[in-house]
């Protein structure tokens, strides 16, 4: 198929209107296959605008007698209208990006023939997370060892090639514990907290079912878990289901580790929302602050109604409880839901930020978001197909990376000074998670990726974000490495809306802007007087 | 000191009413004639003011103790258990007494010693100069002049002796007027605003009933709108809900008929009353006072408080009041029923939003003086009964301890370059407004963030203006020895200066350390960040809740193995 096809006018005079901040564009509006264009002539002053196809979540179209208006909604929360000349060509143009918009095929997608100047293909591919993080916890402790179980994906289709697990379990063992975990997400190493000695370890449920099967090597790669923390260790499994909602699993083949097979392991139910309600929450919060007529006390409810800052809260907590479990308690930490592919993520990769001064860093947290998320096998292809505008939902739509953002961003709001990132990566995550022109977010899983031959053919989105003009946007100019824990307060007094994101392109960007501009002023002051120092020192000597 | 029977309290303990896990505080428990004081194991001292206490209240006893409960005005929440019933009825008994003080003169701030001499009080009073304030914004001028109608207090008791009003208006007009006004206070300068050459009156609610007219009233109005050269029609702004503002016809009162004032335009802005007010601030704390919050409880307590739909309506009303000014250059008059609530919020936060002066340090104080009407400054109800309670003599001013302390109020980020009448237009979408937690939870420090943004930036400031003149320093210094002949002393001293250890170097770079935290390993958290002080530390009973039998059993089991 060629994306000529489904073009039908690829050019017609328009007016874009960008939101009340905004001035309107004139010019001509060209279509490509993976982009809108608007070139404003000759004579305007402004520069070429450009919209990834992509990141167009619905569409709307209205026709008057000699002219239509077409209204986008990204994924990315931005509106943008479009007033067409000719009715013909608003609704050819509006089909149009409706079928591009909507292309399913991933190698036909714009990463596969995104190729920006001054980056090179191949470039940051090289983190291997597992390999790399494997380094790390080798220096640590010698109770694991990096597993090529995996190597052909055969064990588990959503594991990367190479897993972090326990010394004294053979690949045999683990590749029949894996029989027994839906989707073969045996249990592996997530963190392991120098500190304290104890480890995070994830996975997805274990496949009980109603005749209470149990797994040898299931419980022998627990046990060894304890073991190699320290003799006599503990360990709490945190479910993020509710015991009641566990049991039920059980009926459908899936479960939860029974208490008798594991011994030193403690199950806790901690219910987070997963799946489509979590996505209907998303949806009415964006709703809700689309709204600009609305009285007060109809915002509040409407906020109060869509329960987005309950999931933050609860996603919080829970990280906060594995968290301690392993600082305070000394005790080791499995955590799984269901699939073991969203909510135990969201706790898992929170936790470690709470715990870990180094995934605060920027280099540390890009570095988090592709092995506890991107390796780790979050299906972000299938999660964030469609953003919180499209009326065309499948059920497997899900924002939990957006709940982690916002997470992180709330943990950013309470230590101003101890993420080495801003809310600019935040905001940029969540745009290239749902259409990038990097291949970073591509697919929902390694295998998927290595058949795609996504690491070849496509740029890494952080040699993107790496680039020295990014660094400003991204970065937290008050940053000061911080050796702590970070522990939040889950209070609802202390959360707030994060208005960075959900209401970026409705409340108008100055004040806080100006602001931020005389923080990096002020901080810039800072580090030109300290160099100029050493120049007057320097001196010294000559004299 | 005849309210107290007990003086000292030990193994009190203090509560953290947002703590789960009932974490609490054990000291002694003072009380004195004006303090209660708590000190803890730590040392750390909790001074609470007599003068502060809203509420205190004894609950019913528990096994560890009698609660007793203090609220304070400035929302500070303790919970204490008294060991013994007895010291915790005498406690309460004494607090009862000692928090409603019926006359002023038994008030701390009549007490107080700051250890100022007699001329530094006064001029900490003298720092703040209405007739001065006025002078700059331009009065008196060709069409406003300062009015002796009230300098003995015989037309309004309740308004200053010093009043501008339009060159125009006669003092019979001004009499005239004020008899038909509630409490007397006539249409006065409240604001002038020099560029537009439009001004910000203030007055109470006319005694209209349903058809009475005052010529004089009419009268002065109208005298104020002639004071406005550019524009002939002014604005009345009645500040209460159409609703209330009738109400009070019936009781002989009301709001200005467009028919008999000419050149008018008469507007409600809906602002509800104290009592409004006052309920729904105590609903928001009541809410917001609970641990454990949901999402629901909190959300639908925001709303059913009202608290946010008010602190809207005002706003609303300043940008209406400020861009009456701005955009049709019309003078405004505001009024609610007695002209001292809503009016004054009105025109304090437009007059705030039109001159950028009010948004210094010193522009501000004497704005909040302006307004909340002049340590003495908030006490008694207006300038006469200040004058009578001799204030001046008695009591020290606040505003030279503010300024004297100003580092600690100073916005670092703040730019004075904005030139005098840059406006602001803040944004009052709904989503615009939130609840202050900085203020309604000062006190509660687990639900503050964890480090500040505030205390980094001014440091940063400070410590790049401390380089600067490092740096201007040394290099005086360098060029003095480069204009002069190598001389060995010189050079001595010039390295010694700007040796790494030389004391300025020193002071400046030790910024960074302060910045920094505490790198000490026995720390694990920042100071008021403990997973203990949050809803998350319920888990810490989970975690260490004993094992029934088998699971211990088991647990011997696992040891054994290893």
């Amino acid at each position: 198929m060629e994306f000529s096809d489904l073009i039908r006018t690829g050019r017609a005079q328009a007016k874009l209107l960008r939101g009340p901040e905004a001035p309107p564009l004139r010019g001509t509006l060209c279509l490509t296959g993976h982009h809108l264009l608007l070139s404003p002539g000759p004579q305007a002053t402004s520069e070429l605008w450009l919209l990834l196809l992509r990141s167009v979540d619905s569409i709307e179209k209205r026709v008057a007698s000699d002219s239509g208006t077409i209204t986008l909604r990204c994924k990315d929360l931005r509106v943008l209208q479009l007033e067409i000349e000719g009715v013909e060509a608003s609704l050819d143009i509006a089909r149009s990006i409706e079928a591009l918009s909507s292309l399913e095929s991933v190698i036909t997608s714009f990463p596969f023939f995104y190729r920006p100047k001054g980056l090179r293909l191949g470039d940051a591919w090289h983190f291997h997370p597992p390999e790399r993080y494997y380094k790390r916890v080798a220096r640590e402790t010698n109770a694991w060892r990096l597993s090529e179980v995996n190597e052909d994906f055969s064990v588990c289709p959503s594991y990367p090639r190479a897993v972090i697990v326990p010394r004294s379990v053979d690949d045999g063992a683990l590749a029949r514990s894996a029989r027994f975990r839906q989707g073969g997400r045996f249990p592996v190493l997530s963190y392991h907290h120098a500190p304290s000695g104890t480890v995070l370890v994830r996975s997805s449920q274990p496949l009980t079912g109603p005749q209470k099967r149990r797994c040898a090597e299931d419980e022998e790669l627990l046990r060894a878990v304890l073991l190699g923390a320290r003799p006599g260790a503990r360990g709490f499994i945190v479910d993020t289901r509710s015991s009641q909602a566990a049991k039920q699993a059980r009926m459908t083949g899936g479960g939860t580790e029974a208490k008798a097979a594991y011994p030193g392991w403690k199950r806790l139910h901690r219910p987070l929302e997963r799946g489509q309600p979590l996505q209907e929450s998303f949806v009415r919060l964006v709703e809700a602050c689309g709204d600009l007529q609305q009285s007060t006390d109809s915002w509040l409810r409407r906020l109060e109604g869509c329960c987005w800052l309950a999931h933050v809260k609860e996603a919080l907590s829970t990280a906060c409880l594995a968290a301690q479990g392993m600082e305070r308690e000394g005790a080791c930490i499995l955590v799984h839901g269901a699939e073991g592919t969203d909510s135990t993520l969201l706790v898992t990769s929170l936790a470690q930020l709470i715990l870990d001064p180094l995934s605060r860093t920027m280099a540390g947290f890009q570095e988090l978001v592709e092995r506890e998320w991107i390796q780790a096998g979050h299906p972000f292809q299938l999660r964030c197909a469609h953003s919180a505008f499209s009326h065309a939902r499948s059920k497997h739509e899900a924002p939990t990376f957006l709940l982690f953002l916002d997470c992180v961003w709330q943990l950013g709001r309470q230590f101003p000074l101890s993420l080495e990132f801003g809310e600019g990566l935040l905001l940029a995550l969540f745009e290239h998670a749902y259409a990038s022109p990097f291949g970073t977010f591509l697919c929902n899983s390694e295998k998927e990726r290595c058949l795609c031959e996504v690491r070849t053919r496509t740029h890494s989105l952080w040699s993107g974000l790496n680039q020295p003009k990014e660094r400003r946007k991204l970065r937290n100019p008050l940053y000061a490495p911080n050796p702590l824990a970070i522990w939040p307060s889950v209070e609802l007094q202390s959360l707030r809306l994060w208005q960075g994101l959900f209401l970026r392109w409705i409340r108008p960007p100055e004040p806080s802007e100006v602001a931020w501009e005389k923080v990096w002023q002020i901080v810039t002051d800072k580090e030109k007087t300290k160099l100029s120092q050493p120049t007057v020192s320097a001196s010294e000597p000559q004299l | 000191m005849e309210h107290i029977r007990t003086t000292k309290v030990e193994q009190v303990k203090l509560l953290d009413r947002f703590s789960t896990s009932n974490k609490s505080l054990t000291g002694t428990l003072y009380l004195t004639a004006t303090h209660l004081l708590f000190i803890d194991s730590h040392q750390k001292e909790t001074w609470i003011l007599h003068h502060h206490i809203a509420l205190v209240e004894k609950l019913a006893l528990t096994t560890s103790g009698c609660p007793l409960v203090i609220q304070c005005k400035n929302f500070r929440i303790v919970h204490f258990i008294v060991p013994r019933e007895r010291d915790c009825h005498d406690i309460y008994n004494s607090l009862l007494q000692l928090s409603k003080q019926a006359k002023y003169e038994d008030l701390y701030a009549f007490s107080y010693n700051p250890k100022q001499n007699d001329s530094e009080r006064l001029r900490g009073w003298q720092l703040i100069d209405l007739a001065e304030e006025y002078k700059r914004m331009g009065v008196p001028n060709s069409n406003w002049q300062l009015s002796d109608a009230n300098r003995e207090y015989k037309i309004c008791e309740t308004y200053p002796r010093e009043l501008y009003v339009p060159r125009i208006a006669s003092k019979p007009i001004i009499v005239g007027s004020s008899k038909f006004r509630s409490k007397g206070r006539f249409p006065v300068l409240s604001y002038y605003h020099e560029h537009k050459e439009a001004a910000i009156c203030r007055c109470s609610q006319p005694l209209s009933g349903f058809s009475a007219r005052c010529l004089e009233d009419e009268h002065l109005l109208q005298a104020i709108s002639k004071a406005n050269p550019v524009n002939r029609y002014m604005y009345v702004m009645d500040t209460r809900p159409k609703l209330n503002a009738m109400a009070n016809r019936a009781a002989g009162k009301g709001y200005e008929n467009e028919d008999n004032y000419s050149n008018i335009r008469f507007q409600f802005v809906g602002i509800e009353n104290i009592h409004v007010m006052r309920s729904s601030l105590q609903k928001l704390l009541e809410v917001n006072g609970t641990k454990g919050l949901s999402v629901s409880d909190f959300y639908s307590g925001l709303e059913s408080s009202g608290w946010l739909r008010h602190i809207k309506a005002v706003m609303d009303a300043a940008i209406f009041l400020a861009k009456a000014i701005t955009v049709e250059s019309a003078s405004v008059l505001v009024h609610c029923s007695d002209g001292w609530d809503r009016t004054s919020q009105v025109c304090s936060l437009g007059s705030l939003l039109l001159d950028s002066y009010y948004r210094t340090i010193k522009g501000f104080m004497i704005h909040e003086h302006i307004h909340s009407c002049q340590f003495g400054n908030f006490l008694g109800n207006c300038q006469k009964e200040r004058e009578e309670l001799k204030l001046k003599e008695k009591t020290y001013s606040l505003w030279p301890f503010l300024l004297d302390d100003q580092k600690k109020y100073l916005n670092p980020l703040y730019t004075s370059k904005s030139p005098k009448f840059t406006v602001l237009e803040p944004n009052t979408v709904s989503f615009n407004f939130k609840f202050w937690r900085n203020m309604y939870h000062q006190f509660d420090r687990t639900l503050h963030p964890r480090q500040s943004v505030f205390n980094i930036i001014t440091n940063m400031n400070e410590q790049n203006k401390q380089l600067e003149k490092d740096i201007k320093d040394l290099e005086s210094k360098i060029k003095q020895c480069k204009n002069k002949p190598t001389d060995g002393i010189l050079t001595k001293e010039l390295i010694h200066s700007v040796h790494p250890e030389s004391p300025t170097l020193k002071t400046s770079l030790c910024f960074k350390e302060q910045t920094l935290l505490p790198v000490n390993h026995a720390l694990r958290t920042i100071e008021g960040s403990n997973p203990a002080d949050n809803r998350y530390s319920e888990y810490a009973e989970e975690f260490s809740k004993s094992e029934p039998g088998v699971v211990s059993l088991e647990y011997g089991v696992a040891r054994m193995t290893c």
